[in-house]
């Protein structure tokens, strides 16, 4: 019954949105103000209906960890990290798993799906070939994320919408540092 | 009071749900235009304000649901505990990952549902750097104690009302909103 009235508060601005653009002709994306404040609906409805804060970093923790009780299952039982966050498939596992659908559904239904390995701007800057390079700072790129959201104890998810909106003092702080470290980076790599 | 509530065991959470919910925010993260590499780049560049107004407008509409739901009591607060070294530091090093892979976690799930092959090999560093972390966290839970403030929000920090500071915070996003170019 609650997810039904979700369901129900997200496709109002998706009726909206089509007819405002004549019935053939989708917007290939909303306004960001509309989305945004779906967002905030959804990040809400996480908390009533599933007593979960919209957070997504922990997921890819216990999909280490699922890996690790693969290739490493001895060294992996004995992390003692595992034993808080137990490799396991549960609610946000499958949440990850959701935004890649949704990523899916929302690009097939707009016609927006974009099958590259280089956006535009990187080969902008570093030009067509630069294939391999895009493929390690992507990499790289990963670990430092996994390592600052462990230590921060969120990502743009859980400590900068979930976070926030609950108010916390930390929440605000990491989400501020999130952006000083990467306008840190992309600000010398790309200019401004 | 919402934040003078002391944690009760939760529902569980299930499979199904999760799926839900997490469909449901790719789809918006991708409508959003925030799954675009382009995109979070020029954030971080200054130079394309869709996601501060994206996760402004979520900030604004959230805060205000949650208030109050929590009021009417329906909602068990989940107050992420502030820890100040380990949000400086550690949201620091999420930056620069941000900055070189260019999604976040939420969003590069999303890339890689419209075909952002990028996304991929991020996802890849993100499951590698979380069990390197899982293999050193013991040093990184000494440092948490530093500057370590439990489950605090910005009303209690400023001594103001949560109703009347949600009020106030709202008119200042909206302006914002309004008012950025």
């Amino acid at each position: 019954m609650k997810i039904l009235v979700v369901m129900i508060l997200l496709c109002i601005p998706d009726c909206v949105l089509a007819a405002e653009a004549g019935a053939d002709q989708m917007p290939k994306h909303w306004s960001p103000y509309v989305s945004g404040a779906l967002i905030g609906i959804l990040a809400a409805m996480t908390v009533l209906i599933s007593d979960k804060p919209l957070g997504i970093s922990t997921a890819y923790a216990r999909i280490s960890g699922m890996l690790g009780m693969i290739f490493a299952p001895g060294l992996t039982k004995r992390l003692e990290y595992f034993k808080n966050k137990k490799p396991i498939i549960e609610w946000e596992v499958m949440l990850f798993v959701g935004v890649i659908i949704g990523g899916f559904l929302a690009a097939w239904s707009g016609g927006t799906i974009h099958a590259q390995l280089l956006p535009d701007t990187w080969v902008q800057r570093f030009g067509a070939d630069s294939g391999t390079s895009r493929i390690i700072t992507a990499i790289i790129g990963g670990v430092f994320l996994a390592f600052g959201a462990r230590i921060a104890g969120g990502c743009t998810s859980g400590h900068g919408i979930s976070g926030t909106m609950q108010l916390s003092v930390g929440s605000w702080i990491a989400m501020i540092f999130f952006f000083i470290g990467g306008m840190a980076v992309a600000i010398p790599l790309f200019g401004r | 009071m919402l934040m003078a509530k002391q944690d009760t065991p939760g529902k569980p959470g299930n499979w199904a749900s999760g799926l839900i919910f997490g469909t449901a925010f790719g789809f918006l993260l991708h409508k959003a235009g925030v799954s675009d590499y382009n995109v979070l780049i020029g954030a971080l560049r200054l130079t394309d304000l869709t996601v501060i107004r994206v996760i402004i407008s979520a900030i604004l509409v959230g805060s205000i649901i949650i208030y109050v739901l929590g009021k009417f009591g329906m909602v068990r607060p989940h107050i992420k505990p502030t820890h100040y070294a380990n949000n400086i530091i550690g949201g620091l090093v999420f930056g620069v990952g941000f900055g070189l892979w260019g999604y976040c976690p939420g969003t590069g799930a999303a890339a890689l549902g419209q075909g952002s092959w990028d996304a991929a090999w991020g996802i890849f560093g993100m499951v590698i750097g979380s069990y390197v972390y899982a293999l050193t966290a013991p040093k990184f839970i000494k440092m948490a104690s530093i500057g370590e403030r439990g489950k605090l929000t910005v009303p209690e920090l400023i001594h103001i009302d949560p109703g009347v500071y949600i009020i106030i915070t709202s008119i200042i996003f909206v302006l914002f909103l309004m008012y950025i170019p």
